[in-house]
């Protein structure tokens, strides 16, 4: 691993020069919210200044950029008597990802196993996925942050650089070749001995400021224990069904598809459309049989995929941690709070 | 319009059933017929795939002879269960086409008030015949069901297209939020707006939200929708309870929540 820094002026050259040719997203803010405090959205950035790089989180994850809510798969024209298919990865240069925190860099780790690593990868997201730049930056966690109970408070890999904050100058951590040759463009040196002190000392006052915790010990297990409890019953009173938990996610990928003829019937489409474990018929199999008709089994099959299914599957739990599904989630259901209910510990 | 007599459409080889259609009008504001001939750029499409029988908005010709009727409005008069009884009667398929044919729409409004209070707030002392307002299937069997106020152009010819394959039509479940998110909307509670969407069934592409304006439930109920908890977030949020069952009573697609609800109100207050 390849360690450096430079002086906090030379990013802006350094966006310069990757916005110069390339698409870059980025943290901006998008209006305030009713309590004053701003909303932030990843989106594209054609200047520094607009970035956003003190954000706390977006209220809707990046995926909106390699896992579109909606997306063309294919489309079908009839022409003189035969037909044509289009397939189109709806992409049409790299993104460069100005700005990620840790949790989403993982949640994008955690995507490439079931999207990437699966018998049939999904070409859709490998080619967005393996055309993009990823310049991770460190956070400060928010009351609503869990990601360190997830493991996902730091990234290991999934970025090609990643910034941290020494007031006067960013520490840089360096993984790809082309994050080393871009680098080349700007002023940086070699950390010394003070920098490393100084990025210990960045990281352990982040580390105090978490404030919730969800116990991860046995949860599969306890899970399994679990599966009858009355607790499900009580978050499913309150859960509204909306799919908007899975919707502000940035790990989860479930998609309906839809196919549909154009009214001139010269045309069709085939559509995807992200979709949620929470809502009414997403557990409906042709014939019309509802495998979970009730809305507490159809949450608790959330978590069960989230922590139990997927850590049985990958030893890590489809979950980052980042807080944005109990935040958005208007019957104020959260992570934390649903699994300390399953374990039994007082809310 | 000319519902011309074209030769039935083909796809992909099969020739398709092109039915008789005809667009009739109880108690409303025709705006749901407006939004089909709104849509210029696909009108002959959709021609070319239904033949137009009756269409008081846009054709002068009447034909009794119809396989579907699409009917707006809602009923309130004496006279339109008549001609609505004769409908039905004639046609195979009767479609509720908007919101006030599937649940009394706005009209409905009218019902939580004494019929001489409303006629003379209305009408003044003019003689006018006018009834407590109901939905078509208060009065008729109705196959099915186009939500909406007004309807949206883009599902009604998605409808007719389903139709004219012989696919079976099939709603969204889900509620409002769904397309919400997935139009990347800001969500009007964090901005301090109620909005029903949670509860409101989905399929207008989360068209007031994206237009930062709340949900009303135009669309009725979503599936399993969960209505108490929607109070709850709407107290929760500050928002006054008259403030839901204005949201709740407007269509009439919840009736049977916003009665519930009116007691409630009417013991507290
Ligand atoms: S948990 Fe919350 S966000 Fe998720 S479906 Fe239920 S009410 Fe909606
Ligand atoms: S489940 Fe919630 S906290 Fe976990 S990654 Fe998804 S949005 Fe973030
Ligand atoms: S099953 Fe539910 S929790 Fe799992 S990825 Fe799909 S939507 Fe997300
Ligand atoms: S604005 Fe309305 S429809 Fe959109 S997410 Fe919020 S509650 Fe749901
Ligand atoms: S957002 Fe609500 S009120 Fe507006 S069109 Fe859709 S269902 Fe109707």
């Amino acid at each position: 691993m390849i360690f450096k820094v430079f002086a906090k002026e030379e990013l802006r050259s350094f966006f310069d020069t990757l916005a110069s040719s390339n698409k870059v997203v980025g943290p901006v803010g998008i209006g305030k919210d009713r309590h004053g405090d701003t909303l932030f959205a990843f989106e594209d950035v054609d200047r520094f200044g607009d970035l956003r790089l003190d954000y706390t989180t977006t209220r809707l994850p990046a995926k909106r950029f390699f896992l579109p809510f909606r997306e063309s798969m294919a489309s079908f024209s009839l022409e003189k008597g035969d037909w044509k298919k289009d397939i189109s990865y709806n992409i049409d240069r790299p993104h460069i990802f100005f700005g990620l925190h840790p949790c989403d860099i993982n949640a994008l780790n955690k995507l490439d196993k079931v999207l990437l690593g699966s018998a049939y990868p999904m070409p859709y997201y490998a080619v967005k996925r393996k055309n993009m730049f990823i310049i991770g930056i460190d956070c400060t966690p928010q009351p609503y942050c869990f990601c360190r109970s997830m493991g996902s408070d730091t990234a290991l890999h999934g970025f090609d650089m990643f910034l941290t904050d020494l007031g006067d100058r960013y520490f840089v951590e360096i993984l790809s070749d082309s994050a080393y040759n871009l680098l080349k463009n700007i002023r940086t040196s070699d950390p010394v001995e003070g920098d490393h002190v100084h990025y210990m000392k960045v990281v352990s006052e982040k580390t105090r400021k978490f404030v919730t915790r969800v116990d991860t010990t046995d949860l599969t297990k306890i899970l399994d224990m679990e599966f009858q409890s009355d607790v499900w019953k009580q978050w499913g009173d309150r859960c509204l069904g909306c799919g908007t938990c899975a919707n502000v996610c940035p790990t989860c990928y479930c998609y309906n598809v839809d196919e549909s003829v154009d009214i001139s019937l010269q045309r069709a489409t085939k559509d995807k459309m992200l979709y949620s474990c929470t809502v009414i018929d997403f557990a409906q199999v042709a014939g019309g049989h509802n495998f979970r008709p009730e809305r507490h089994s159809r949450l608790k099959y959330r978590y069960y995929h989230k922590h139990r299914g997927f850590v049985e599957a990958y030893e890590e739990s489809l979950c980052v941690g980042c807080g944005r599904c109990g935040e958005s989630c208007l019957a104020g259901i959260t992570v934390p709070e649903v699994i300390a209910s399953v374990r039994g510990e007082e809310v | 319009m000319d519902s011309g007599r074209q030769q039935s459409r083909t796809y992909l080889g099969v020739p398709l059933f092109r039915p008789r259609v005809g667009f009739f009008e109880l108690s409303s504001c025709e705006g749901c017929q407006l939004q089909l001939l709104n849509n210029e750029a696909t009108l002959l499409d959709f021609l070319s795939l239904v033949e137009v029988v009756n269409f008081r908005e846009a054709m002068k010709e009447r034909s009794e002879d119809y396989e579907i009727a699409f009917v707006e409005g809602s009923v309130t008069r004496e006279d339109e269960i008549e001609r609505l009884r004769k409908i039905r009667e004639n046609a195979g398929i009767l479609v509720a086409f908007g919101s006030c044919a599937c649940f009394g729409g706005v009209n409905q409004l009218k019902n939580r008030f004494s019929l001489d209070w409303v006629k003379n707030e209305v009408y003044g002392n003019s003689p006018i015949k006018t009834d407590f307002v109901r939905p078509l299937e208060a009065v008729v069997k109705v196959d099915l069901k186009i939500f909406g106020c007004p309807v949206k152009k883009e599902e009604v010819e998605k409808i007719i297209t389903h139709i004219a394959l012989g696919q079976e039509v099939v709603h969204h479940k889900y509620p409002v939020c769904m397309e919400c998110k997935a139009n990347e909307n800001v969500c009007l509670f964090d901005i301090g707006e109620p909005c029903l969407g949670p509860v409101t069934r989905g399929g207008c592409d989360s068209w007031c939200p994206t237009n930062r304006a709340g949900c009303w439930g135009c669309r009725g109920p979503a599936e399993d929708a969960n209505l108490e908890q929607m109070e709850k977030i709407m107290k929760e949020n500050g928002f006054s309870p008259d403030t839901i069952l204005d949201r709740i009573e407007c269509f009439g697609g919840f009736s049977v929540y916003a009665e519930k609800l009116r007691k409630d109100l009417g013991d507290s207050r």
